[in-house]
């Protein structure tokens, strides 16, 4: 019978049985990854969160500096919970040509090590464009990282190209692809799926297109939105899938949990946005739940960079990066500023209590901020 | 120090606060500097539910009327204030302040906080005329006048703090908020705010009010130039203040924000020294020590207006118990570019959504309606 180290009471059982396998460092099933989500027991979470990033990531906490591309907001899907997209010819559409897609690449700050490139599903571009887009950013920036096109956009090049997924990525990495972001994977449950996104490739899809990539040595992420009309049954589900994949590929870099944005959308709920109680849960959970993932990311330009920073206690070990011109989030009305200095960011992680390394996209360390007053 | 006698030194302090003991400011200070963030919201949470077992988290229905913006403090921390030749500088009318008032009461407002900028034209009998003109007019809960306000009417009245307080209460004043406290230490005032009023005299402002049973609340505001020892030294002072006098309903930790200000602008361009503004986790750690610090302070507030509503929920697990205002009127920090809006729906939710059960309170802290 284990007692809560700070009240002296015993604990529950089912969280009781719950945490011991924590500390054990067995794995947890879904139904206790469900039974966390209800608990409110935020510290106990915290705790074990914090014990299960600590086992893999120490008090190290990444930030990569990168520069985010996101070429056209024309999109043939029109997800519903989507205020970025845009239909061609529409008010507010866009499309960058290859000349300012470089122009935007050559604006970005030196010490970028990551271009980050996602976009619309372009109803008239030939894969083509993307892949001579890959190959003229390589040419002129040969040293830093393309992690480009989301699961979604690789199956559309697929089939706008009638070639297999893996194809379709073997192309895509000759011209100079370095690994895949995780997006567009939403929750992967059908009923929920077809009610949000009906449009869009199936989790059964998206987890395939993974696996391809995986298969020919590319890296990924995967994300999970969260807190539109999902249940907590669903996002559990949704991880499951993400553990199981990653058990058989081991391809999977972080997870990211991204909460739902509201405006601008066409879903409605009865809060504006997540609470600050269920990202923090949300968070710890999956850090708790992803046994196999080493990181859990909290995308700071949704989360807001002070719970970005409350969550590196709630198992968060990475806060991405300082993005220059996010245009998907602010489409949906995050109040975020678009940028964060590395100063910032720096600032953000130490106050916290932990050490702050700036990663390249593989999550090789650049640098680490060991001191108290680092010069940078 | 060695190690152990390190964590024995943390150890016997969470066994005072468990065993529901006085910390000193050592004990303070120790938590404040080596203790991590959990264990902190652990120790706030369990004191907060020692105090409110009823699991309530309350909030108040209220407008913010800032009468008028000309203030001849002008201190370097402020977004709000304008001198009386800017072309922002503002008083508002009489009637505009009864049209406000209306639309609050049209709304449930219980509670009018009424604040402005030291104006030198504004005198006690423009005060006494005004209060007794909204009492004849509205049932309202009138929260006026901060320390700062006070100390100056008096003194342009040649009047003692006792007499017009006394003036004032009998004019309709029932209750003061706790503002122009920033860091109750003069070292930090002297820099910040230098012509504002020393802490000794926002001390006396409230203990006269207390002893004539006027309520009032405690603020602090830090995150600007202050030290850790600094922030102690504040909520010692108030702890001392309420050992007296039991007069304050509540604290209110917030953080400085440095838009459009002069310590803002300067520590950022200035010297190559960059300024941060404090941090969630900052806020987290000084709501959770206040709470832990302030045993004889009731009520610990969560501040959405400066936090956001997720950060003030999260809050509610380190030490608050109440969401303070829904704000139907906010003007200080939104001059600061920060604008957050919540609606009371809103706030029912989140306190709901934290596993709390949400009341409306008055300004005294009586239940009006609990939200099941």
């Amino acid at each position: 019978m284990s007692i809560d180290r700070l009240t002296n009471r015993p604990i529950d059982m089912p969280i009781n049985i719950i945490e011991e396998k924590v500390y054990l460092n067995k794995r947890i099933t879904p139904e206790e990854a469900i039974e966390l989500f209800y608990s409110n027991d935020i510290f106990r979470l915290g705790r074990m969160a914090s014990y299960a990033t600590e086992k893999k990531n120490k008090k190290n906490v990444y930030f990569i500096h990168n520069r985010h591309i996101n070429p056209t907001n024309i999109c043939v899907n029109r997800c519903k919970f989507c205020a970025f997209s845009k239909d061609k010819g529409e008010n507010g559409a866009y499309q960058l040509t290859l000349g300012e897609i470089l122009e935007k690449a050559r604006s970005a700050e030196k010490g970028v090590s990551e271009f980050h490139i996602v976009g619309g599903l372009h109803p008239d571009l030939p894969f083509e464009f993307y892949l001579e887009m890959l190959r003229a950013l390589k040419k002129e920036f040969s040293h830093i990282h393309i992690q480009a096109f989301t699961a979604v956009e690789i199956d559309y090049f697929s089939r706008i190209s009638a070639l297999p997924h893996k194809e379709t990525l073997l192309r895509l990495k000759e011209a100079g692809l370095g690994s895949l972001p995780g997006g567009g994977a939403e929750i992967f449950q059908a009923n929920v799926r077809n009610a949000i996104c009906e449009e869009k490739i199936s989790g059964e899809r998206w987890l395939e297109v993974m696996e391809a990539a995986h298969s020919i040595g590319l890296k990924s992420n995967a994300t999970m939105l969260y807190g539109h009309i999902e249940g907590y049954e669903d996002r559990v589900a949704h991880m499951s899938s993400l553990r199981e994949l990653q058990d058989r590929t081991g391809g999977f870099q972080a997870f990211i949990p991204l909460p739902f944005h509201p405006h601008n959308t066409r879903i409605k709920r009865r809060l504006k946005e997540t609470t600050g109680m269920d990202d923090l849960k949300t968070l710890a959970i999956s850090r708790i739940f992803l046994d196999n993932f080493d990181h859990i990311k909290a995308f700071w330009i949704m989360l807001g960079e002070k719970m970005a920073q409350v969550s590196l206690s709630f198992g968060v070990d990475d806060i991405d990066g300082t993005v220059v011109e996010e245009k998907i989030t602010h489409a949906a009305g995050a109040k975020t500023s678009e940028e964060l200095t590395k100063e910032e960011i720096i600032n953000l992680i130490q106050k916290a209590g932990k050490v702050p390394v700036e990663r390249d996209t593989l999550y090789n360390i650049i640098r680490m901020y060991e001191h108290e007053h680092s010069t940078v | 120090m060695n190690i152990a006698l390190y964590n024995n030194t943390i150890d016997s302090i969470i066994d005072k606060v468990k065993s529901s003991h006085r910390i000193s400011e050592e004990d303070a200070l120790i938590l404040f500097k080596e203790a991590d963030l959990l264990t902190l919201g652990e120790l706030a949470d369990e004191m907060r539910k020692r105090l409110h077992p009823d699991n309530m988290v309350t909030f108040v229905v209220d407008r913010n009327i800032n009468y008028t913006n000309i203030c001849i403090n002008r201190c370097k921390f402020c977004a709000f204030y304008r001198d009386r030749d800017d072309k922002e500088a503002y008083i508002i009318s009489e009637d505009e302040i009864y049209k406000k008032i209306q639309e609050a009461i049209d709304l449930d407002a219980t509670q009018i906080l009424l604040q402005g900028g030291l104006h030198p034209e504004l005198d006690i009998t423009y005060f006494e005329g005004l209060f007794k003109k909204i009492k004849n007019r509205f049932n309202i809960h009138l929260h006026a006048l901060s320390p700062p306000e006070i100390n100056y009417i008096a003194r342009q009245a040649g009047l003692t703090i006792k007499e017009a307080l006394i003036k004032l209460k009998a004019a309709g004043l029932d209750s003061i908020p706790g503002g122009g406290a920033e860091i109750l230490i003069d070292r930090v005032r002297n820099l910040i705010s230098p012509r504002k009023i020393k802490s000794a005299e926002w001390a006396e402002v409230m203990l006269e009010a207390h002893r004539l049973g006027i309520p009032t609340t405690a603020t602090m505001m830090f995150g600007s130039i202050e030290t850790p020892e600094d922030i102690i030294g504040h909520l010692s002072l108030i702890r001392d203040m309420q050992d007296k006098a039991s007069g304050f309903t509540a604290f209110i930790p917030w953080s400085f924000q440095p838009g459009n200000t002069e310590i803002g602008s300067k520590r950022v361009k200035g010297h190559g020294s960059y300024f941060y503004a404090a941090t969630g986790v900052d806020y987290l750690k000084i709501l959770a020590l206040s709470r832990i610090f302030l045993d004889n302070f009731k009520n610990i507030q969560a501040s959405w207006v400066t936090q956001g509503a997720k950060l003030a929920q999260a809050a509610l697990r380190f030490g608050a118990n109440d969401m303070g205002s829904t704000m139907l009127e906010e003007n200080v920090v939104a001059a600061a570019g920060v604008s957050f809006r919540i609606s009371k729906d809103e706030l029912i939710a989140i306190i709901k959504d934290a596993g709390f059960m949400p009341a409306q309170r008055n300004t005294v802290y009586q239940i009006m309606k609990v939200f099941n």
